[in-house]
């Protein structure tokens, strides 16, 4: 009798460890669901926080383009993961418009992209925190599940708010 | 047809559980290139060379402590891995063979350096980089069993001047 219910018990263990393995190695290797909260990517993305499906296998390929929107760990905090658009490639020169007029042209170093907000002016990127390193780009979001007037492909151009 | 298609469900799990298990808790890893020597030695193919034991814990919150030698994607190449010591962390001042100026590590960055300091190229070259880029410790050398044992947390004396918010062990 106790070796029945230990073996069931063993039985439903089992399901959930290869379970949990399952959603961990689905969600770091091929599709997550994220959430993208703040205004820096309005209006293409709601300040309370779309719902987004983003793809792991372009980053993994190396098949980022600018205008693609992505998900990246931060620069200046490893513990965030920050929703942006790629606004350049390695190579490509990039000029930001200083606050007191005039501009400054950077050029992207290898292996680095520029990330930005939609929102100018308020939003925290490449702006102030330099080119990001592509090693730090988790996937790229193709796929809004939420607002449900929101549902539908994520472009490579900024889109109206929903 | 039975057997092949549970062979084939049973590998599939072990896959799986394989890789969840490599990407969030301990995976085995092929020493390249000469950066850490003598603490870590490289082959000539990936046949040869320090086989080392990585511990993913520490990805998850970067825990990682000054010292530690750590696995972390390439910030220029990023199909690359390097593998350096950990030595300063966001808020440090940091003295530089080299150069006169401290360097001050920014907040979310760290600097890095090979143990063998003539090939390495690191932070010495490239500045600081983001901690995020870090994966993973080096606890062990597995393999030759000749070079067997733990790879050990040790800190250059008279580099960090000053900490940032984390204290020195």
């Amino acid at each position: 009798m106790l070796w029945k219910s230990l073996s069931d018990v063993a039985g439903r263990g089992a399901a959930i460890v290869q379970c949990v393995c399952f959603m961990d190695v689905f969600s770091n290797h091929v599709l997550q669901i994220q959430q993208c909260i703040g205004p820096s990517m309005l209006p293409t993305f709601n300040i309370r926080g779309d719902i987004l499906v983003t793809e792991r296998l372009s980053v993994k390929l190396g098949k980022i383009r600018v205008g693609d929107v992505v998900m990246a760990r931060s620069p200046s905090d490893p513990r965030m993961v920050v929703c942006k658009r790629i606004l350049g490639l390695e190579g490509d020169t990039i000029t930001v418009a200083s606050d007191k007029g005039g501009s400054t042209k950077v050029k992207i170093p290898k292996g680095h992209v520029w990330l930005q907000g939609d929102n100018f002016h308020k939003s925290r990127d490449s702006r102030e925190y330099g080119p990001v390193p592509s090693a730090l780009l988790q996937g790229r979001v193709f796929y809004r599940i939420w607002p449900p007037q929101g549902w539908g492909f994520v472009g490579r151009i900024p889109s109206q708010s929903v | 047809m039975g057997w092949a298609l549970l062979l084939a469900k049973r590998a599939a799990i072990g896959a799986m559980i394989g890789i969840a298990v490599s990407d969030e808790l301990v995976s085995l890893a092929r020493m390249q290139g000469s950066s850490m020597e003598p603490t870590l030695v490289a082959g000539k193919s990936l046949m040869e060379g320090d086989v080392l034991l990585l511990d993913k814990f520490p990805g998850h919150d970067f825990g990682f402590s000054r010292g530690d030698v750590v696995v972390l994607r390439s910030p220029h190449e990023p199909q690359y891995w390097m593998v350096k010591r950990l030595i300063a962390v966001e808020g440090d001042m940091l003295r530089v063979p080299g150069k006169r100026e401290l360097v001050q590590v920014p907040k979310g960055r760290c600097w890095v350096e090979g143990d063998n300091a003539n090939v390495s190229l690191d932070s010495r070259n490239m500045g600081p980089i983001p901690m995020a880029l870090l994966k993973a410790r080096v606890t062990r050398v597995v393999w030759p069993l000749e070079r067997f044992g733990r790879v050990e947390s040790i800190l250059p004396t008279g580099r960090i001047v000053a900490h940032g918010e984390r204290p020195i062990r």
